[in-house]
């Protein structure tokens, strides 16, 4: 690595990715809280417009009083990436262009007007607004909110499945071709609805706690049993939306992804009739010698199962790693994929082309020559990246990290589902204020448990797309700016210390505000 | 000012609910001295633009093609 990354200085790459991936996990802690207690506190200021009973509009109160600390807290955190983008990785930023700037710009619209606006009503507006329009402006809140993070998963899933842009060799950025290309790729859609709905989770994970917490003390009891039961519902419901779009996302992931698939999968030897593994001996800390091993130690695996996830057909053929560097197989397209050699000679034929073209450019060269090069770049661009590999183990993400990250989030997922399900059997047939403790005390558990699944979630997705910051068109270490790693490392540590400041801060807030509990105002 | 216009109202929300905050005080603190440190503190000192401070303005797609061709 050392030897292929002579003029860049590999501690700069590394550096600037453990921020990056910092900010993104600390900023990931209060979204997803966000947008879940978003949609909890909409349907309990709907039950009080429904039933005109004060006893929910309180309770809607209190989970709004928890959804602003969070909130605040949580408020613009993500601008910090965008920091980052711009200093640490310049290149790849230039290189995006306008196609990352439209989608971030109109999230900081929307969550600028939308979400300050509304959020102005829902809180200080109870007395001020009719009752409808302050439900209305309560669920706008969480729209606002769910559309801002369409626009930052549309920017996500075009690193992930580059569409809808042309190379502009003249300025050296992406162009935006197609607007609906873009935000309406079924890769994005596919993104969206499974990060939203999976943050739906944690709300709902959320108020089941907090209201377990109260029924252990036996104090709110009455707006903790409606907490829990609807909190358990909405689970439920998302943990299986979940799982149907988390299947969606892996399919989408097979047909343009094929190798972070392979490494969830550590499928080394692919073919037909692919089963799933359930669970397999690997190495943590070390690359699997993929090249010559045929398949993990004791796998275990479901039959045909990932043959149906990646193709939705029990037969499908679903490529390994060491398919995906030889090539030759028919892909998700229908084409003949080229092995990893073909894809390195026409990632360096555009590179040529375009150094070639801009010379010509500034040598004053006339059309014709320019048009054939044109021609090049345009044909090869889709392979621009593979232009910088020198080795197949580059383009192999590692393996462990996304191998066992999926099955953190699977397996936390199916937990999720069970645990809804015992406690809606305690709602429904027992009665859970009277339930055992442990159970109480499992709903405060698995308030972690449920952000390790959603952290893990992005760590297989972002892991899983290594080396790429584009697919295919721009590695790391090209996207990276020439910087001293030093600087990098100084502001990872000034990150760490304002954003676990900035945690410490959020938690002992909400949980003062819990101790304290709700404001029951007199009729 | 007309008391029922829709301006007044606006005002009128905003005013009283600031007014009126409790909890929401410290949050608007903790919000305010976060968004310094954001955009004064780091964004200032810790996070310049890159291309901007190593390309003169008009010719970063010079600059960019150079670390783009040149890197291996």
């Amino acid at each position: 690595m050392q030897e292929i990354l002579s003029t860049i200085d590999t501690g700069t790459i590394e550096w600037s990715r453990a921020q990056f991936a910092l900010t993104a996990i600390y900023h990931w802690l209060f979204v997803p809280l966000t947008l879940g207690l978003a949609v909890i506190m909409g349907i309990m200021e709907t039950c009080y417009y429904r039933t005109k009973d004060v006893f929910w509009r309180d309770v809607a109160k209190f989970w709004q009083r928890l959804f602003g600390i969070n909130f605040a807290m949580g408020v613009a955190t993500g601008i910090i990436l965008e920091f980052e983008f711009g200093t640490n990785w310049s290149n790849y930023s230039w290189f995006v262009g306008d196609i990352f700037g439209a989608p971030l710009a109109i999230e900081g619209i929307v969550a600028f007007f939308m979400e300050s606006t509304f959020v102005a009503v829902m809180f200080f507006g109870w007395k001020k607004v009719s009752a409808g329009f302050h439900l209305a402006a309560t669920w706008l809140t969480g729209l606002g909110a769910t559309i801002s993070a369409w626009w930052i998963l549309v920017a996500n899933a075009w690193m992930q499945n580059p569409v809808g842009c042309e190379f502009n060799p003249d300025t050296m950025r992406n162009e935006m071709v197609s607007f609906a290309d873009v935000a309406l790729s079924p890769f994005a859609i596919d993104k969206f609805c499974h990060t939203v709905i999976s943050a739906w989770i944690i709300g709902a994970v959320f108020t089941v706690a907090v209201s377990g917490w109260y029924l252990m003390k036996r104090r709110e009891v009455p707006l903790a049993k409606v907490s829990l039961k609807i909190g358990a519902i909405v689970g439920i419901v998302a943990s299986i939306g979940a799982a149907l779009t988390g299947h969606h996302s892996a399919y989408s992931v097979a047909q343009v992804q094929p190798m972070k698939l392979a490494a969830m999968e550590a499928l080394y030897n692919g073919g037909t009739d692919q089963s799933l593994t359930g669970i397999a001996l690997i190495n943590p800390f070390e690359q699997p010698d993929y090249a010559n091993q045929e398949e993990p130690d004791l796998k275990i695996a479901a039959p045909y199962a990932l043959s149906f996830l990646a193709t939705n057909d029990l037969h499908g053929y679903v490529p390994g790693i060491n398919d995906i560097i030889k090539g030759g197989y028919i892909n998700a397209k229908g084409e003949v994929e080229l092995s990893l050699d073909e894809k390195i000679e026409r990632g360096k034929q555009a590179i040529t082309a375009l150094a070639s073209y801009r010379q010509a450019k500034k040598d004053g060269a006339d059309e014709t020559s320019l048009a054939s090069q044109l021609a090049i770049i345009k044909e090869n661009m889709p392979y621009f990246g593979y232009g910088y590999i020198k080795s197949a183990d580059q383009i192999v993400p590692f393996v462990p990290v996304n191998f066992y990250a999926f099955r953190v989030m699977v397996g936390m997922g199916c937990l999720l589902i069970l645990f809804f399900a015992v406690i809606l059997f305690f709602v429904y047939r027992k009665d859970i204020t009277r339930a055992p403790k442990w159970l109480y005390l499992s709903a405060i558990v698995m308030v972690p448990l449920s952000y390790i699944a959603s952290e893990s979630g992005w760590l297989v997705a972002e892991f899983g797309r290594q080396p790429w910051t584009i697919q295919d068109m721009l590695p790391t270490w090209v996207s990276v700016s020439n910087l001293q790693s030093s600087s990098v490392m100084i502001t990872f540590f000034i990150f760490l210390a304002l954003f676990t400041t900035l945690l410490v801060v959020e938690l002992s807030i909400l949980f003062k505000q819990i101790k304290k509990g709700p404001e029951y105002e007199q009729v | 000012m007309q008391h029922r216009s829709f301006i007044y109202r606006v005002y009128d929300l905003y005013r009283d609910g600031f007014r009126h905050m409790r909890l929401g005080k410290t949050l608007w603190l903790i919000v305010l001295v976060k968004l310094f440190v954001i955009f004064v503190v780091l964004k200032l000192f810790f996070f310049p633009n890159f291309i901007g401070q190593h390309a003169k303005e008009g010719e970063e797609d010079a600059f960019v093609a150079t670390q783009l061709l040149e890197r291996e």
